[in-house]
């Protein structure tokens, strides 16, 4: 098996993680920026952070033979203080031009504010003026469907953005055909409790198709698993899905995406 | 796959998930004190499971959801706590 963890936060991980994801059949790692679980003081700790992913995690990957990849944001947990929120914003240029740089995420919402709209706008303005790709975060459980409506339309509201550069990430049942059906990619994440089980990522696979889905992890500090990806695929196996579609799925299809950007250079 | 197939697979799976949920409930009935909102709105999502259509996930989580469309004017907190309490909205 070859798969694409598309969304790990590996600095909260440990050194195993990255041995057993390789094991695995791992060929890439791709960290969107997060809340750390805690709020950053002020700017210069995300200028830390984005050093962090930018150049010491690599180099953690890199002992694995693992290519590591990155993007770059405020996330909306903390988007709430505008004026912090445009600080950072403002670190980020200098930082884009770094090789293992693949876009502006995870961007999106987090409780449905107006200072949380205002702060995706800023990240949405920046990514085009850059031509970034963007990954975006979707709201968690009660707050995922009315956040996925206002994102796709802050995005779809700035004509300068292509569906088909987005992921909308963490999508669901209730979810997914409206980032489908508008052209966007849609990212459906592997946890416990709070997202989605391998068998209804198979499912929503199933009802919906393909072609612009792929499968993650998003491990992180909380309840996750770093390998959740190549278990969900061994789960197609058990229903009868073919090698190839499961290729399809869990390497081909992130690769279709992430190679939009030419640094994205496995294959 | 065939019924038979998703049964030969799943069935388990789910028989252990209902057990657990009707333990849950019998648990919260045992329990002192009044619950708060998201005993109901299981209550609310557990009937979402009587639909005759096969959109009972998706059902489910709409039950759950926020129905409302525009954007708060502040963030109460940083979590989700999985129902939407109307209370709380604008």
């Amino acid at each position: 098996m070859r798969y694409i963890e598309p969304h790990g936060h590996m600095v909260s991980r440990v050194t195993d993680d990255y041995e057993a994801m390789v094991l695995a059949g791992c060929r890439a790692v791709c960290e969107p920026a997060f809340w750390a679980g805690y709020d950053r003081s002020g700017p210069e700790g995300f200028y830390d952070y984005f050093c962090q992913l930018t150049d010491y995690e690599p180099k953690r990957a890199a002992k694995f033979g693992l290519p590591h990849f990155t993007w770059l944001c405020i996330n909306p947990k903390e988007s709430e203080d505008t004026k912090l929120a445009e600080e950072v914003i403002a670190l980020i240029p200098q930082f884009l031009d770094r090789p293992n740089v693949l876009g502006i995420g995870e961007i999106g919402l987090n409780k449905n504010t107006r200072n949380e709209l205002q702060i995706l706008e800023r990240h949405i303005d920046l990514a085009a003026r850059h031509d970034q790709l963007i990954l975006v975060h979707t709201p968690h459980l009660e707050d995922k469907h009315k956040g996925t409506r206002l994102i796709l339309d802050a995005i779809k509201a700035d004509s300068r953005i292509q569906p088909g550069r987005v992921i909308i990430d963490h999508v669901e049942e209730h979810t997914i055909a409206m980032v489908l059906d508008a052209g966007f990619w849609a990212g459906i994440t592997l946890y416990p409790e709070s997202k989605t089980t391998p068998a209804r990522a198979i499912d929503m696979y199933e009802v919906y198709g393909g072609q612009r889905v792929w499968l993650n992890s998003a491990c992180d500090w909380g309840r996750s698993d770093p390998l959740a990806v190549p278990k969900t695929a061994v789960e197609m196996r058990r229903r009868g899905h073919a090698d190839e579609t499961v290729d399809q799925l869990v390497f081909q299809n992130p690769i279709r995406f992430l190679a939009q950007n030419p640094r994205f250079t496995v294959r | 796959m065939t019924r038979q197939q998703i049964l030969d697979l799943y069935f388990m799976d789910a028989r252990s998930k209902l057990i657990d949920i009707a333990a849950f409930l019998d648990r919260v009935d045992r329990g002192e004190g009044e619950p708060d909102f998201r005993l109901d709105a299981f209550r609310k999502a557990l009937a979402e499971l009587h639909r005759g259509e096969p959109v009972r996930a998706k059902s489910v989580l709409m039950s759950l959801s926020d129905p409302t469309v525009e954007p708060i004017a502040k963030a109460p907190g940083k979590g989700a706590v999985g129902a939407w309490e109307m209370t709380k909205s604008e």
